[in-house]
């Protein structure tokens, strides 16, 4: 098992230097440059091109970045956002907020998915079967962005329940909007899973054993269907996190949530390149992470895979 | 005898999109204490459907028009869902056909088995594990106490039918229904599991339905044998009845198809023809039309059961004191009694 964990975490490392690589190469053909204030003359850029290490090839600075992150924690400085501000402290004060709204949105996200799917999957061609696919179509299909804004208006704007823009006095209550615009992508794709899963599963014949066990619906249910049915939910959950990100993006930027999403967006906007490759490095990193951490969860729950090369056959 | 379980004139029919599915059109038998009754026909025939009717466990889209099923003084067609999770399970216990999917993936053999007792024998934990790791040994599992940990994935089929037996005697019951329990194994696993089934019977004592369509695997077990046939039974006596003086055409078309040892498998015979359609099932003997002695009267009124001793019954105009008198065939008598002495 140990082995089989310092193998994936190699390949993560790979994956990640591999991305960053690609993002060096990529921003080499991006429009634009962070010095292009007019008054400036073509030996002054040169010069300040020269003064941030611009003028090296993607490839050399690709390498400083990795040995500066590795050896130091340093992600190098900005040049526009926040004139020779360290970034890592720029991420560091901003990086907080965005997690904790996503790892909110994962959470409602998950519960509130699962328990639909397992009401729609108990309770077939009724109701709530159909409500939930209506719920469920209408969060795969609708961007979160869409949700944010109907969110802000409704509750924010006219009902006045929740800050329309981020409020540094009220933190808690001005995530709670965000953190359900992004948690509707979530809630959908587990309840459609979860649903699938357990219609399938309920006719299996371990639950006919079960049954013919004498034992409750309940404990059927609990017992037998939902473990079984979370394994391949928990496989999803890794390309949700893309829908996340993307989706959180957007969502800081409709509610003013000071967090790296919209700092991203800002670094885009005005050039910082060093910003840009910082936050999309730890975006790569994040992902990579928890895509890992849902490979390693899913051997726990599924037996199958867990005991590989440990087994016994008899 | 005392009779434990008995089915009275059972009929079933399932509700679906091209018309309602007459699947049981008329089941009456019983089931004697200690005795082990072979329900035998070819697929489709309505097997497990009356086993499901036992267990309380018919699909949603199935109707009871007709019929009784009594149990210790109860029918239990009529038992309330609560009442019926106390027998299901702790007095009527089943036993599935297929091994590879029938044991919960990602739970211990160990809490498979303990589930059930824990539900309907009030032990406590501790207890029930000890008694688990007893009916590992009693099912012939080798090193119990290890196997306990196990999932099912790490055990070969052979030994994931006897962890489903195992749940099944979990919380000793007095009727035990096998469905095809070994159709799904190798032969030699397969006859394996019958000697354990067998020996399982003589120590405990319990009474058991055993599901087949081979009438070669019940051959030295069956007490008794109910032959089915488009879901009517349209023979029923003692094995020795069956195998040697049996009356319907059907069961003879089941004999000449139990494969024997000296039988290539190309050779193996099987009954022309195919099963009626049950949605309108024919109005005379629904095996009429594949039978090699069919009257005139098959295709118009369905034979009713005529004795032919106390124990054996047949539903088939052949019996009828005006029908021509036809007999087994006699190499089919012969083949039977050469594949029963073979040892099976
Ligand atoms: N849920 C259901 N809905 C509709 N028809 C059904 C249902 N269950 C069983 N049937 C029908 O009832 C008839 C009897 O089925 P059953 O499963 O009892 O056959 P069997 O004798 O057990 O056959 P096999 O040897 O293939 O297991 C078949 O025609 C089958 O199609
Ligand atoms: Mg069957």
């Amino acid at each position: 098992m140990t082995k089989y964990i310092l193998k994936r975490l190699g390949m993560a490392a790979l994956t990640l230097l591999v991305i960053l690589f690609i993002l060096f190469l990529l921003l080499e053909f991006m429009p634009g440059s962070p010095f292009n204030d007019e008054k400036l003359s073509p030996d002054q850029i040169a010069n300040l091109n020269a003064l941030y290490g611009l003028d090296k090839s993607p490839v050399i600075r690709f390498l400083i970045f990795v040995k500066n992150v590795v050896l130091h924690q340093d992600f190098g400085i900005s040049f526009v956002i926040k004139k020779n501000a360290a970034i890592s402290d720029m991420i560091s004060s901003r990086i907080g907020i965005t997690i904790k709204i996503g790892l909110q949105a994962i959470l409602i996200g998950t519960v509130t998915g699962i328990v639909l799917g397992v009401i729609a999957g108990i309770k077939r061609n009724t109701i709530f079967d159909t409500l939930t696919t209506i719920i469920a179509v209408l969060g795969v299909s609708i961007p979160s962005y869409v949700f944010a804004l109907g969110l802000s208006y409704y509750f924010g704007y006219k009902m006045r329940l929740f800050p329309i823009t981020f409020d540094i006095d009220d933190t808690v209550r001005s995530m709670v909007l965000p953190s359900i615009a992004l948690s509707m992508f979530v809630i959908a794709q587990t309840a459609r899973f979860m649903r699938m899963e357990l219609i399938d599963i309920f006719k299996s014949d371990y639950i006919q054993l079960a049954e013919s066990k004498g034992l409750s619906n309940l404990k059927v249910i609990i017992r037998h269907a939902l473990r079984n049915a979370m394994i391949p939910v928990i496989t999803v959950l890794g390309p949700l996190l893309v829908g996340l990100m993307t989706g959180s993006l957007v969502v800081e930027k409709i509610f003013g949530i000071p967090g790296i999403g919209s700092l991203l967006i800002q670094a885009i906007q005005v050039n910082d390149f060093n910003v840009v490759i910082a936050i999309a490095f730890i975006y790569s990193f994040l992902y990579i992470f928890v895509n890992l951490l849902v490979d390693l969860l899913y051997g726990i729950i599924d037996p199958r895979i867990r005991v590989q090369g440990g087994g016994t056959n008899a | 005898m005392k009779k434990i379980l008995r089915v009275n004139d059972l009929r079933i029919s399932f509700k679906t999109n091209s018309g309602n599915v007459q699947a049981i059109r008329g089941v009456s038998f019983n089931l004697f204490k200690g005795e082990t009754l072979a329900i035998v026909g070819e697929s489709g025939s309505g097997k497990s459907v009356t086993t499901k009717a036992i267990m309380g466990m018919l699909a949603n889209n199935a109707t009871v028009e007709q019929g009784s099923i009594l149990f210790d003084g109860n029918d239990i067609l009529k038992l309330t869902k609560r009442e019926l999770t106390k027998i299901r399970g702790s007095r009527i216990s089943m036993i599935f056909q297929d091994p590879m999917t029938s044991l919960n993936p990602t739970m211990t053999i160990g809490k498979q088995i303990m589930e059930s007792m824990l539900e309907h024998r009030k032990m406590k934990r501790s207890d029930a594990k000890i008694k688990v790791i007893e009916l590992l040994d009693l099912v012939g599992i080798e090193s119990p106490s290890k196997r306990f940990k196990s999932y099912p994935h790490q055990l070969s089929g052979g030994m994931r039918q006897r962890v489903v037996i195992a749940i099944a005697l979990a919380s000793e019951p007095d009727i035990l229904i096998a469905d095809e329990p070994t159709t799904a194994l190798d032969v030699t696993i397969q006859s394996q599991i019958l000697e354990l089934i067998k020996e399982l019977q003589m120590k405990l004592k319990i009474s058991i339905i055993f599901i087949t369509h081979d009438l070669g695997v019940v051959a030295n077990m069956a007490d008794r044998v109910a032959v089915m046939y488009a879901g009517k039974i349209v023979e029923y006596g003692l094995s020795d009845e069956i195998y040697y003086d049996s009356k319907h055409p059907y069961t003879w078309g089941l004999l000449a198809s139990v494969p024997d040892m000296s039988t290539k498998v190309d050779m193996l015979y099987s009954i022309p023809g195919t099963t009626p359609n049950l949605i309108s099932p024919p109005v005379g003997d629904a095996f009429a039309y594949r039978s090699e002695h069919t009257l005139k009267i098959d295709f118009e009124e369905q034979p009713p059961f005529f004795k032919v001793s106390d124990t054996h019954y047949v539903a088939s105009w052949l019996l009828h004191e005006y029908a021509p008198k036809i007999e087994m065939p006699e190499h089919l008598q012969r083949r039977i009694k050469l594949m029963l002495s073979e040892e099976y």
